[in-house]
């Protein structure tokens, strides 16, 4: 095997046998998809027209922003990067594979929910799998490499918390997952714009389920794309092998720059 | 043999306005064993950290077989195998899982007979948090030799380690040092330093302050030698009689010690004295000074010669 497929393997597993992890990639996703399933679509039964895009989300959210970034951070802090880094693994390598893993995670999970919502909940399937599929990888990227940047600016674990929640409470509540975008107030609408995740959902709803969204789906889209590649970029410059996370290339402050993408979006409305 | 394997030159570190070492220079050459000593702080791990390409000197020159481990550390890393004092393991990876991982990344096969050796043959499916203290070490040890690096890092090789562990650990170093790897040793062991290295240097605040063969260092420090000597009727301890070449004199439990520049002379003096006075010798030691006092001396002393 190449050290790309073992490190792969290794991550891959760990995402399993870790039970924080598995927690947080299987578990929590899942429970809470079957809660809101039974739950959810018996409240509000417009609920099973997004109830696919919406729990794939979270699941997606659940992974990469609660369960990427703090293994990240633990590893450094182990002293694990410096002895990955004085035996040849790059940056680029410690960084993309427990990214990618985890999108294989989510990916999984997101398969499990397109499959079974339809039978299970009445759930309303895509009108066009190719795109939704496209835009679930997409969707799982910007947040893997979101994941990634907080497990690289944080200074520690808690740090890594608050970074997440400060993403994954607001995506909750106003992204469109629970509640749709329309029915918000306008001042609230502009601050969700700030949300990959209202993005997420209105690209998923507008171009996969042919929907009319608030925004211009294919605009999202692109925002999506556009801060996950800032936010991956992001990463790798702002990485640092070394234990304390003291020094590196750039301030920490400079991952406020994956904002750029929703604020051009605000001003492009 | 004697091509220059290490070369350091002016090194230089800081951390803010502290200066962690401070424009040190030494030479490791091909097959040597070479001792970093020195207590906490004075500045092993950063000249080992910046040997290793970790950090960057912020001063002098560092190469490793004429590689700059801070620009070209692309180079580095299949000349270098390092064990670290920390993990550096994740904790649910598995002793052959560490093995694949780090021998695919060096591009050679896994080593399994390295695992054997060093008792870990029975622990391959265990998780590196499963494994004690010293089995740890040991599998660090068997990751950093596994691509056979020409340039080996101990960093407190045998922390932790059983006596037969340790002795495993010492004759393995021996092999590579005779296939003519290249070792740097950083410990606190004095004893361990002693027997295993051919050259050291000792650093305080940052600086080498002395540096050559233990026997060199043990020969320029005070010079005492110690002659112990017990005997049935403890005559030597209400003796007040200067024996040749004695400075000082100690009682110490049954025995009388004599600190002396010339032994010879001293034990052939004492024995002669035991002898007339009509008591008996039960025992009689006579110890070089070893590296661990020449040691506490110079640090004791500040780093003063």
């Amino acid at each position: 095997m190449t050290a790309f497929t073992n490190h792969f393997a290794f991550e891959f597993k760990t995402g399993l046998r870790n039970s924080t992890l598995l927690l947080m990639n299987y578990l929590f996703p899942l429970s809470f998809y079957a809660l809101m399933g039974l739950v959810m679509t018996q409240i509000n039964p417009l609920f099973k027209d997004s109830i696919i895009p919406a729990m794939i989300i979270f699941a997606t959210m659940a992974s990469t922003l609660l369960g990427l970034p703090g293994p990240l951070v633990e590893s450094r802090e182990a002293g694990i990067f410096r002895s990955f880094k004085i035996n040849g693994v790059s940056a680029l390598s410690i960084l993309s594979i427990p990214t990618i893993t985890t999108v294989f995670h989510a990916l999984i999970v997101s398969t499990i929910i397109a499959l079974t919502a339809r039978p299970f909940f009445s759930g309303i399937n895509p009108s066009n799998w190719g795109i939704f599929a496209l835009l679930v990888l997409l969707t799982v990227f910007t947040f893997g490499a979101i994941g990634a940047l907080i497990g690289v600016i944080s200074t520690g674990t808690r740090s890594t918390v608050l970074w997440s929640q400060i993403i994954f409470l607001p995506s909750m509540l106003l992204g469109g997952l629970m509640m749709p975008l329309d029915m918000l107030p306008e001042s609230v609408r502009a601050f969700s714009s700030l949300l990959p995740t209202t993005h997420a959902m209105q690209a998923m709803l507008g171009l996969a389920y042919g929907q009319q969204t608030v925004m211009d789906p294919l605009v999202s889209a692109l925002i999506l794309l556009a801060s996950g590649l800032l936010a991956f970029g992001l990463a790798i410059y702002l990485f640092n092998w070394d234990t304390h996370n003291s020094a590196r290339r750039g301030h920490p402050a400079m991952a406020l720059l994956v904002l750029v993408p929703y604020l051009v979006g605000i001003f492009l409305k | 043999m004697n091509d220059v394997v290490i070369s350091v030159k002016d090194f230089r570190k800081t951390y803010g306005d502290f200066v962690a070492v401070s424009r040190i220079s030494f030479e490791v050459l091909r097959g040597e064993i070479f001792g970093l000593l020195g207590p906490n702080g004075a500045g092993k791990t950063s000249t080992l950290e910046c040997l290793e390409g970790i950090r960057k000197p912020d001063g002098g020159s560092l190469r490793i077989l004429n590689v700059d481990p801070s620009r070209e550390a692309h180079k580095l890393h299949n000349l270098i195998g390092v064990q670290l004092q920390t993990s550096g393991l994740p904790a649910d990876m598995t002793v052959d899982e560490a093995m694949k991982f780090f021998c695919a990344y060096h591009g050679v096969a896994a080593r399994e007979d390295l695992l054997e050796r060093l008792g870990l043959g029975q622990k391959r499916k265990s998780k590196y948090h499963e494994l004690s203290t010293g089995q740890q070490r040991r599998l660090a040890l068997a990751l950093a030799v596994a691509h056979k690096p020409p340039v080996l890092f101990l960093d407190e090789p045998t922390a932790g380690l059983d006596v037969g562990s340790r002795t495993e650990l010492h004759d393995l170093m021996q092999e590579l040092k005779e296939q003519g790897t290249t070792i740097i040793l950083a410990t606190h062991d004095m004893a361990e330093a002693e027997k295993m290295t051919d050259r050291v240097a000792i650093l305080l605040g940052g600086k080498i302050v002395t540096a050559g063969t233990p026997r060199e260092l043990t020969a320029t420090g005070s010079g005492f030698t110690k002659v112990s000597v017990r005997t049935e009727g403890s005559i030597l301890h209400h003796n007040g009689f200067s024996f040749p070449a004695v400075n000082q004199k100690a009682i110490k439990e049954d025995y009388a010690i004599y600190f002396s520049t010339d032994p010879g002379p001293t034990v052939t003096a004492v024995l002669d004295y035991v002898a007339k006075q009509g008591d008996k010798l039960i025992d009689l030691r006579v110890e070089r000074p070893s590296l661990e006092e020449r040691f506490l001396e110079i640090t004791h002393n500040g780093g003063a010669k």
